[in-house]
């Protein structure tokens, strides 16, 4: 049960590295100019769009694309299949750094950022709001997953006492740290409830918390077999398709309990007739469709799933399908009424670009200089 | 595989308990008008577009009159009139023109109306149940929904969630600001009116009690077209002036849209043709209330969940914290 980890080690400034190193200097120039000249200076945001790329890609497909660790705690913990357990780390780290980034984005997004403890402060929550829900539930489940990652560090730190110490109690933080996805991924979605109208009939929807939720883990699984692929082919890592075959025969059962349901709902509300309307949404909405059906039909198969090319283009596909989805509620296919349009600026692209490739140095040094990934025997 | 399908099956009752306590649905309570509320009728048939409210409106609020060089060498003098086209982090209050697709502006167009813009003061707004740090407030007694900058942290989620699009953000500035018509609270509070209502000449706004001014909305749309009637000036119980009564179009616009407001509307034409987006008769808050506080009543079913995982955490992380680790972590030194 018990299994070694051993960090990869290797060169660690190679030429992505670098690539990575230049794209996040650019957004800190833009960051810079965002903190001196206003939100405005860098961005289309505007009053009809007061949120654009930063909260639709940083924070929602940002946490959720970091659900890997709750995915994976899900199924070694909950459904207690312990065979999973090599792989948790490194689903670990992917959501560590989802989440941290997700939190500073939040920092360059918000306008009165000197405040934001506010959140934090009995006389000013407002317990009504969705949005503190979502503040308070990511801010602690971002603690926890250093917490639940901190052996890694602690292994690397030779700190035993430390660790025998955390491993007595980490089961309760495993516990909190599958409560608080569970709380917030739904949230994300209930976030778009009061803005009505604004979102369009194809994604407003009573039941948004529960598609948010489903297309969350979902998304968690498809990005730790992208993930795990990636690390094969990149770091010369053997193959764990077996483990992978297994996770990846997960998807398609969430997948269609989340397109009966969507699909369902649409027909009960009678908000399927907004398929039927000029404009691109109806395309966006089947494209979304079509990329959850294209994985299903993949990973339906048993055979399909020990072939990497295809698990690897299926998993890519569930992941785009959820991003997308996002994208389409939040962006998209949002209208706040005539005469508003939004389109990231080059500024506001460069800042979600930097720290996208923040987060891949991140995970390149860790993996290369601590205990992530298990040792291969 | 017996245990852990049992240890699955508690996870999972404390599971459905979150489904159980959604299950008996409470909506929650509509909003009530508090009994002193104050409002404002802006009446479209009255207002001749003198824009003299955006003036007064940012003179009260210490606001700089924006300049718009067009107008102003249009009408030969600078300063008279503000120059901002919609509402925006400089600006509160604005008269717009709306006219017939294709007609030129022209007043005698039946189909062209002017309308002014500010905040509703919903009776339910959804506004203040979207602020996390309840930076929007709503007073219990006059109803105006104000603004404290103290509290805000900029998030801009009061933006998403109005249904009028009435708070700006100052875009422009590193450390900015909410702005949106808070009724001129410092000036009630000196028993004075808002700026707007003091400017209006012609009484097309119109600062009272909002269950008065509910009655007045309904006696100008029962008014015989043609007829000369009386119009109050300024306020409810002031002076009046006689004038032709105009037709209404048969809708009093915030008794009821997004659970009711405090800023009453009517015109002569349907007010989709002046702009005002399709809101429901339900403030939108009320939904989302009512599924956030039922999933989360009294945070039990988080907590039973909560307990079910960490007992399941706890049963499966067993092994690890039975195994030797002080063995283990020495072996992987010797590897070193
Ligand atoms: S109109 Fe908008 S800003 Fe004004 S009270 Fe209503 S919800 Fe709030
Ligand atoms: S921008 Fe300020 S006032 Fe608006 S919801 Fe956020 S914290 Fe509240
Ligand atoms: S009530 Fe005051 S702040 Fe509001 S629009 Fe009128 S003048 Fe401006």
């Amino acid at each position: 049960m018990t299994e070694t980890f051993r960090p990869l080690g290797g060169k660690l400034f190679t030429r992505h590295f670098q690539f990575m190193g230049v794209l996040v200097l650019i957004a800190g120039y833009f960051l810079i100019r965002r903190f001196v000249f206003g939100i405005g200076d860098v961005s289309n945001l505007s009053d009809g769009f007061p949120w654009g790329l930063w909260i639709t890609y940083d924070v929602v497909t940002g946490t959720a694309i970091a659900c890997g660790g709750y995915a994976m705690a899900l199924l070694v913990y909950v459904f207690n299949r312990g065979q999973f357990h090599p792989m948790i780390r490194a689903a670990l780290l992917t959501s560590v750094f989802g989440y941290t980034l997700a939190g500073a984005s939040i920092i360059v997004d918000v306008g009165r950022y000197w405040q934001l403890y506010n959140v934090f402060l009995p006389q000013y929550i407002n317990l009504n709001s969705v949005m503190l829900e979502v503040a308070l539930c990511v801010t602690l489940y971002t603690l926890v997953l250093w917490i639940e990652f901190s052996p890694a560090i602690l292994e690397a730190m030779k700190a035993n006492r430390l660790l025998r110490f955390l491993r007595h109690i980490l089961f309760f933080f495993i516990g909190v740290g599958i409560l608080l996805p569970t709380m917030h991924q739904s949230s994300l979605g209930s976030l778009l409830l009061i803005a009505g109208y604004k979102v369009h009939d194809l994604w407003q929807t009573t039941i948004i918390p529960l598609l948010f939720l489903i297309t969350a883990i979902t998304m968690g699984y498809g990005i730790v077999v992208f993930e795990s692929l990636y690390a094969s082919v990149n770091l010369g890592r053997k193959l764990e398709t077996p483990l992978l075959a297994k996770i990846s025969a997960i998807i398609p059962w969430l997948l269609i309990v989340y397109l009966v349901l969507r699909i369902g709902d649409l027909f009960v509300t009678g908000n399927i007739r907004a398929i039927a309307a000029p404009g691109p949404e109806p395309f966006l909405f089947l494209a979304e469709v079509a990329l959850f059906l294209c994985a299903i039909i993949a990973l339906a198969d048993k055979h399909h799933r020990t072939r990497p090319t295809i698990l690897f283009w299926s998993s890519l596909a569930v992941v785009l399908g959820g991003a997308l989805y996002r994208f389409d509620a939040f962006m998209i296919a949002f209208d706040p009424g005539p005469g508003w349009h939004y389109f990231p600026a080059v500024g506001e692209m460069s800042i979600t670009l930097g720290i996208v490739a923040f987060e891949i140095m991140a995970y390149l040094f860790f993996v290369k200089k601590t205990p992530i990934l298990a040792a291969e025997h | 595989m017996n245990i852990d399908r049992r240890q699955f099956f508690k996870v999972m009752a404390a599971g459905s308990a979150v489904a159980v306590g959604a299950s008996p649905v409470q909506a929650r309570q509509c909003k009530a008008l508090p009994p002193d509320a104050i409002g404002i009728l802006y009446d479209a048939n009255l207002c001749i577009g003198c824009k003299a409210c955006e003036h007064a409106c940012k003179d009260a609020n210490d606001m700089p009159v924006s300049s718009n060089g067009p107008i102003d060498q249009a009408h030969g003098v600078v300063g008279a009139w503000d120059g901002d086209d919609d509402l925006s982090g400089r600006t509160m209050n604005k008269i717009k023109a709306y006219v017939a697709e294709g007609s030129r502006t022209d007043l005698d167009d039946p189909e062209a109306s002017f309308i002014k813009r500010a905040c509703m003061h919903c009776i339910d707004p959804d506004c203040i149940s979207a602020c996390p740090v309840s930076a929007l407030t709503k007073d219990p007694f006059t109803g105006i929904v104000s603004y404290n900058p103290d509290a805000c942290i900029g998030c801009r989620y009061c933006q998403l969630a109005c249904p009028f699009n009435i708070p700006k953000f100052q875009y422009d500035k590193a450390f900015p600001q909410i702005v949106k018509c808070q009724l001129c609270a410092p000036r009630i509070a000196e028993g004075e009116i808002p700026a707007c209502c003091d400017a209006c000449p012609t009484g097309a706004s119109l600062f009272g009690r909002v269950e008065d001014l509910r009655e007045e909305g309904h006696r100008r749309l029962a008014m015989q077209p043609g007829e000369r009637e009386e119009f109050p000036l300024n306020q409810l119980g002031g002076a009046t002036r006689e004038a032709e009564a105009q037709s209404y179009y048969p809708h009093l616009y915030g008794e009821k849209e997004s659970g009711g407001t405090q800023y009453l509307m009517v015109a002569g034409v349907p007010f989709d043709k002046l702009g005002m987006p399709p809101v429901g008769e339900e403030s939108r808050a009320r939904l989302s209330e009512t599924l956030q506080h039922t999933l989360y009543k009294g945070m039990v079913a988080p907590g039973l969940l909560l307990s079910g995982l960490v007992y399941a955490a706890y049963q499966h992380t067993r092994d690890e914290r039975d195994a030797d680790h002080a063995d283990h972590l020495e072996r992987e030194q010797d590897d070193d």
